[in-house]
């Protein structure tokens, strides 16, 4: 094991030469690195809000939208229940927030109200409905929400609102953002120091609400000048092929039943399109569609937007499909992760964008600095302590695993915030932690009466097995955190899987090296440490 | 070269016997868990603005009179709000100013005091009407965090499994909740805030603590191999001594990193070091007396012949 192989020690010169040109546009001030030529990596640590503060984005959810959406939808189902009673009716519209309808049929009305009693859902915490339904002279019928459940349904959108942005900003690496509720209907977003405010802009101002609905091809091109649908349809924009589809208004399957979207490449043409993957009732739903309605055309329709209207060739049974329209590769990746990660409940407008600072006192970052220079200092002195030459090489192969630390974490742009340091802190305890075994390994075989050579070799060798039995489960946990985990949970995990590369490399192959240069340099006849 | 090296921590051979006392630090540690859940369950824990969210009062100053963030923070820390932070914002002439109300109390009388006490110190600040805001953990987030948690327990636990027995791996998890409950249970007790960071912190502390264990389980598996025939409790014992001296110099050195932020790092960073600190203690305690010990309930696989489940009673014999 300590064979001085050419490959090790070209391993490990590349690895500390990544560490050092990564690291250094950390250490150098601006001025310097804006001088320096464009090859030259520039990207430092994104260090996190705590640190050094980053964008502020202020929004509000478009709480009039959602009412509106959330009456139209409610029309929509007033029709529906009363067709399925069997009870007819006319004049069924909605004006300034009231739903109201004239049953034909005198002696039907009492059992209409029961009928649609059934609407709507229960109040939070109360035993009414959010729908509150009363009957009116002349056979009428209105419907309106409860003054709560505006409130209701604002405060469940902003909820719904802070987890879907969570998972959107996650989907673009380590950003470690807080978001906040503010208020009764806005949402702050803020993000660290490096994230760029416009790249969290795209993808926190779309909703991203998918559906897919059939084409109602019975309605004339006339008729959409007009604007007169027939009941059920509506009139939606599309793109420069056809400017408005009459589209139905029940849609078939909607984004919400999706399980996965990337971006792909057509196997036809060879451009970027966005394939997508339902789940079990999404799947059925669309099979069943598209195996009726061969020959007829179909609509994506994202954001009240047509993107394609292709025709249906033959049932898809499969549940999975792709959405061609006119994309490039970014905004199909766009599309898809906002797919993946779900439809905003409601728009988001924003409102206020600024530059915040940091979230702890510049007193508060000194202080922290300093200590943890002086506890970086007292693990230095104590290593050396202890082991003496070997805990020298102990110490360098620290410093070359901070250097890859830091440069890894600058070249991935993950965030790194004091928790984060803490962790990184401990991570290097146990790095060294990997040291001790393999040098108190070497101080039994040594003890045990082998050559200081062979007490080495063997002390790396018999160590090994405890290091990366403790550092898999380590990865392991590593791993689960970051694809289960969020925000913070996911940063951490990220910065933990670096550490644990890094320092299983510098632990074992740099002091591998170091040590191996040493007994060849020095021939000792007795280990240092025994 | 002869006096290297320095420091020996311990002498190179000893013969604690730690499973001796291992039944008294079952009991201290079952004192220790029913004292957590006490205090867990009466005083709970002391949840701070990221969890619960608080008030948000915006301050400005002319466009000539910059704000000198120090002092409004020192000066809002100053009128008793709780969890204080001083952020500034978009511009040199405007900061924003967060804390976690009293509980129980006014939070809008309280905002105007805190206000009325800012502004009085800083001659031109004005700060528009306060409002609330959320939380930073949402429950999802939490939930979120807490499944991910368990399941790279499990799967750690499965592994454990899959390299030794399933003992380890039932050994390493009981010890690492023990962990948790405790360190839980001191934040608790002393009222440390808890906050986001204090999720990182017990997350380190438990990757911490499963490094530990695993390390130990690893000298007990190679010397089942060698020892065929000696008691199981003994070969625990020889493997703990044999690894005393890795233990002692690896937890001196995480130790002594985090020491210094402990002691220097001012009050902001303590709850986030204490935590840490506190957990590398009670992990490297509960890999000595909680983890291998507990072994000894079930038994173990080894060789051809199953040895015998130790009673639990009987475990207590010098």
């Amino acid at each position: 094991m300590l064979s001085l192989s050419r490959w090790k020690i070209a391993i490990v010169t590349l690895s500390v030469i990544f560490g050092i040109v990564f690291t250094l546009p950390n250490l150098l001030p601006q001025k310097t690195l804006d001088a320096l030529p464009g090859w030259v990596p520039k990207q430092k640590l994104n260090l996190g809000l705590d640190l050094q503060g980053g964008s502020y984005l202020l929004y509000e959810v478009d709480t009039a939208a959602l009412r509106k959406e959330r009456l139209g939808n409610l029309v929509e189902d007033v029709r529906t229940t009363l067709r399925t009673a069997g009870i007819s009716f006319n004049g069924l519209g909605e004006a300034g927030g009231v739903i109201s309808l004239r049953i034909d049929d005198a002696s039907k009305v009492a059992t209409a109200v029961t009928e649609l009693n059934k609407l709507g859902s229960p109040l939070q915490g109360a035993l009414t409905k959010d729908v509150v339904v009363s009957s009116k002279a002349d056979q009428r019928i209105e419907l309106t929400f409860a003054p709560e459940a505006a409130k209701a349904d604002a405060a469940k959108a902003v909820e719904q609102s802070i987890e879907t942005i969570r998972r959107r900003i996650d989907s673009l690496g380590t950003k470690e953002p807080t978001i906040t509720r503010q208020g009764a209907d806005r949402i702050v977003i803020q993000a660290a120091g490096e994230s760029d405010p416009e790249r969290l802009k795209a993808v926190i101002g779309k909703t991203a609400k998918l559906t897919f609905q059939m084409v109602d091809e019975t309605v004339t091109p006339e008729e959409m000048q007009s604007g007169r649908m027939p009941p059920g349809v509506v009139l939606v924009p599309g793109d420069a092929v056809q400017p408005y589809y009459a589209l139905k208004k029940r849609a078939v399957v909607s984004g919400e039943e999706l399980v996965d979207a990337q971006q792909a490449f057509d196997g036809q043409s060879g451009r970027p399109v966005v394939s997508f993957r339902f789940n079990g009732s999404g799947a059925r739903k669309f099979g069943d569609a598209t195996a009726r309605n061969i020959g007829k055309r179909f609509a994506i329709v994202l954001d009240n937007k047509v993107i394609s209207a292709p025709t249906i060739q033959g049932a898809i049974l499969g549940g999975s499909g792709q959405i061609t329209g006119n994309f490039t590769v970014e905004s199909a990746s766009e599309l898809s992760l906002l797919l993946r990660s779900g439809a905003l409940p409601a728009q988001l407008n924003i409102e206020e964008q600024r530059t915040v600072g940091a979230e702890l006192g510049a007193d508060a970052v000194k202080a922290g600095a300093i200590s943890l220079a002086i506890g970086a200092a007292a693990m230095f002195v104590f290593i050396i302590l202890a082991y003496g030459l070997f805990g020298v090489f102990a110490a360098m192969a620290l410093i070359a695993n901070v250097l890859l630390i830091v440069g890894i974490m600058s070249f991935t742009q993950a965030t790194l915030t004091f928790p984060g340091i803490a962790g990184l802190i401990l991570t290097l305890a146990v790095a060294v932690d990997a040291n001790v075994l393999i040098y108190e390994r070497m101080r039994d075989e040594a003890a045990a009466g082998r050559s200081p050579m062979s007490a080495a070799d063997t002390g790396y060798r018999l160590a090994l097995v405890s290091i990366l039995d403790a550092n898999i489960t380590s990865l392991i946990s590593a791993g689960i955190m970051f694809s289960f985990g969020s925000g913070p949970v996911k940063g951490f995990a990220w910065t933990l899987a670096i550490g644990v590369f890094t320092s299983l490399f510098t632990a074992i192959i740099i002091t591998q090296v170091l040590i191996g240069w040493w007994f060849k340099a020095a021939k000792p006849k007795k280990l240092p440490i025994a | 070269m002869a006096a290297w090296p320095l420091i020996r921590l311990i002498p190179r051979s000893t013969h604690y016997r730690f499973v001796r006392w291992a039944p008294v630090a079952a009991v201290i540690s079952l004192v220790l868990i029913l004292g957590s859940g006490v205090s867990f369950f009466t005083q709970g824990l002391n949840l701070g603005i990221d969890f619960k969210g608080g008030v948000a009062l915006e301050a400005r100053t002319p466009a000539t009179a910059p704000i000198d963030l120090d002092k409004l923070r020192a000066v809002a820390k100053g009128t008793g709000a709780h969890d204080v932070q001083v952020q500034g914002f978009g511009a040199p002439n405007s900061a924003m100013v967060r804390f976690l109300p009293t509980e129980g109390g006014n939070a809008q009388v309280e905002a105007n005091r805190i206000k009325g006490e800012i502004i009085a110190k800083f001659p031109g600040m004005t700060m528009p009407a306060p409002t609330v805001i959320g939380a930073k953990v949402s429950g999802e987030l939490l939930m979120g965090g807490f499944k991910a948690l368990g399941i790279a327990l499990l799967l750690m636990l499965g592994y454990i499994w899959f390299r030794f027995q399933w003992q380890f791996g039932v050994g390493a998890v009981v010890a690492v909740f023990h962990d948790i409950i405790l360190t839980l249970g001191v934040l608790s007790v002393m009222q440390i805030e808890f906050s986001m960071t204090s999720v990182a912190a017990l997350l380190t502390v438990i990757g911490y603590s499963m490094n530990e264990k695993v390390i130990t389980f690893d000298r007990l598996k190679e010397n089942l191999r060698k020892y065929k025939s000696t008691p199981l409790r003994e070969i625990i014992d020889l493997s703990e001594n044999e690894r005393l001296s890795r233990t002692i110099i690896t937890g001196s050195t995480a130790l002594l990193a985090l020491g210094g932020t402990m002691i220097f790092g001012g009050p902001v960073l303590f709850p986030l070091v204490f935590t840490m600190v506190f957990g590398i203690i009670i992990g490297t305690y509960s890999s000595i007396y909680i983890a291998l010990p507990i072994i000894l309930v079930w038994g173990l696989k080894r060789g051809d012949e199953e040895a015998k489940p130790i009673k639990l009673g009987a475990a207590s014999r010098p």
